[in-house]
């Protein structure tokens, strides 16, 4: 990581953890209350239909919107009140639902910028070197997401798997310690999920993630726990087959169509 | 402004070239450019050498650094000019000039650093005033910093010296140089200005112009990426700003006087003007803006008293010429010779496909 101190109490703190935190749109509250806690290194799912409140938590827990109330804590500290670059600095990092990229660099360009985020000398008036190594880092994840043979092309060009492909690499530079997933698969051929199924549980140990996934068969086989949300509310955890098995949630959720 | 794209090589690529090389890399059309500025003194009267192609090249390094702003930030800052104006107020309060009871005679090597550090901590100032707003309110806001000084220049009179500014103000004599003569002050400019233009196209490639770019294409998306958006908007308010300030110490040496009227509003829409002209895609736009609008303010006057009108209207001729450029390409007069070279380039291809199918059996 880019600085020296930071809270050493990782071993004891969840990777996040969240208390009582809301978030009103004027009247309407896209989120009430959620507690949440979620160890270093848990991989959990969020599920819940359209308009649950799934992607305002994201935007909540990276900083994008603040919470109406409640307290956000990333490794213990409390992070409520930092802006999403500081976050990020911690190695708190996220994908979008929409690809967001640089449309008008090209590929190794958005990687490379990505990592030197995380990095120092964001200010750099220098151009990297031959053997810079967050270069090298960078060519790394464009490698691990097979987007080597097109890491020179705008990334306006390339095909939607691709740019989602991209979207993940963007998110692993760095050192992150605990990443979002929004709707990755959301778009994808077959082919192009059982590569992301590949990639997510390929992940390191210990790097944790929250993904919020419509595909069950995507979701369930990359998670150990599943929140459920409705209606800006947590209603329901568990592990995949509790959840699955939940009469009430294949009610309200799978609809009785699945399986 | 967000639809702009700078076009440039990767980062890879960028890496990869060395000075020999990105020489070797320039088009002919460069070289031909570079040849003729270097040999200019030898062909052009001192009239045209320094009157025109030398104020063009000071007015162009201002339109420079607007075009940093605007093309790899999307930011569009009206403010430029008075960063440039400040530079050269300075130049005259800490050096030398006609107004002796306020001018501090410093000698030039202490007064330049001076004054472009004071000028470029202006610049980031006002960058830091206006960078939380974008669009029209970031041209409102430095418009309103820019009226400011100029009313300010205009009524202080301890500091500034009102109305009448200072006079008398020379280019230094040093390494046994007068750089006050027409072909000294020529290379002087020249010099400094390729100085500008190379840093410009060198930091559009570093991090910090990467950066940049990625903070005008999706700003949301680079502060999720660890980068502070407002921080980075501000850095680029001040290395913008410096090269703003090289210019105003040109420009102050040039005019060999300055008053309010060098910053007034007219002067700092008029760099605007420059830079939107020539195009702001790439650095070299704004160099060919300030030539065209310098010819446009010299020669109208003359172009329409020979068709008859009144030569004092030279301000409607070159409003129209921005109209017509304006409407005719977004892109200012880059994007027309772009256009222009892409037809070339399209009908000689047609042209080698036509001929290729029966060219390979003579």
């Amino acid at each position: 990581m880019s600085r020296g101190a930071r809270p050493a109490s990782a071993g004891s703190a969840n990777a996040l953890e969240l208390r009582g935190v809301s978030r009103l749109f004027g009247a309407l509250a896209a989120l009430s209350d959620i507690t949440l806690s979620v160890q270093p290194g848990e991989r959990r799912a969020v599920l819940g239909s359209n308009g649950a409140g799934k992607t305002t938590l994201f935007n909540c827990i990276t900083g994008d919107f603040a919470p109406s109330s409640g307290i956000i804590r990333f490794f213990g500290e409390d992070v409520t009140a930092f802006p999403p670059y500081e976050r990020i600095r911690r190695g708190l990092r996220r994908t979008y639902q929409i690809s967001s990229l640089f449309a008008g660099l090209p590929v190794l360009d958005n990687v490379y910028l990505a990592c030197r985020g995380v990095s120092r000398n964001r200010y750099s008036l220098l151009r990297p070197r031959r053997d810079d190594a967050l270069v090298h880092a960078a060519e790394g994840l464009i490698d691990a997401v097979h987007l080597t043979a097109v890491k020179d092309q705008l990334v306006g060009e390339l095909a939607y798997g691709q740019q989602r492909q991209l979207e993940i690499a963007l998110a692993l530079s760095g050192a992150p310690r605990f990443i979002l997933f929004d709707e990755p698969a959301a778009g994808l051929s077959p082919t192009e999920r059982r590569d992301l199924v590949h990639i997510l549980t390929g992940l390191p140990a210990h790097i944790g993630y929250i993904i919020i996934e419509h595909d069950m068969d995507v979701a369930l086989r990359v998670v150990e726990s599943v929140t459920m949300m409705h209606n800006g509310r947590i209603f329901k955890e568990g592990r995949p087959d509790e959840i699955e098995a939940d009469p009430e949630v294949q009610d309200l959720y799978l609809g009785g169509g699945h399986g | 402004m967000a639809t702009l794209e700078t076009r440039s090589p990767s980062i890879d690529a960028g890496a990869r070239i060395g000075l020999r090389e990105a020489i070797a890399r320039q088009g002919t059309a460069f070289w031909i450019v570079a040849a003729l500025l270097l040999v200019m003194p030898l062909i052009a009267t001192p009239f045209w050498l320094v009157q025109i192609i030398a104020y063009a090249i000071i007015l162009g390094m201002i339109a420079l650094s607007l075009m940093f702003l605007a093309g790899y930030g999307g930011i569009v800052s009206l403010v430029q000019m008075t960063v440039a104006a400040f530079a050269g107020y300075l130049v005259a309060i800490l050096g030398d000039s006609a107004i002796t009871q306020i001018s501090l005679k410093w000698p030039w090597w202490a007064t330049v650093p001076v004054a472009v550090v004071l000028a470029s901590l202006f610049g980031v100032l006002s960058g830091a005033l206006s960078v939380r707003t974008e669009g029209i309110y970031t041209i409102m806001i430095t418009l309103a910093i820019a009226s400011a000084f100029y009313y300010l220049s205009l009524q202080n009179y301890t500091i500034f010296n009102g109305f009448s500014g200072f006079n008398g103000i020379l280019p230094p004599v040093f390494l046994g140089v007068d750089w006050g003569g027409d072909v000294a002050f020529y290379y002087l400019t020249l010099g400094s200005a390729a100085l500008a233009y190379a840093a410009v196209i060198y930091v559009s490639r570093a991090p910090f112009g990467l950066a940049l770019q990625g903070t005008r294409d999706n700003p949301r998306r680079m502060a999720a990426l660890g980068f502070n958006v407002t921080a980075h908007r501000i850095a680029a308010y001040g290395f913008a700003a410096v090269i703003a300030a090289f210019a105003g110490v040109l420009l102050v040496w040039y005019q060999r006087q300055i008053s309010p009227g060098t910053a007034g509003v007219g002067p700092v829409v008029d760099i605007l003007i420059i830079a939107v002209v020539g195009g702001l895609s790439r650095p070299i736009g704004p160099f060919i803006g300030a030539l065209v609008y310098v010819l446009l303010r010299t020669f109208s006057l003359d172009l329409l008293e020979l068709v008859g009108l009144d030569g004092k209207r030279f301000q409607l001729l070159i409003g129209l010429g921005f109209l017509v450029i304006v409407l005719v390409s977004p892109d200012g007069l880059i994007g027309i010779a772009e256009r222009v070279k892409g037809r070339y380039r399209r009908g000689r291809e047609a042209r080698t496909a036509e001929m290729g199918g029966p060219g390979g059996q003579p």
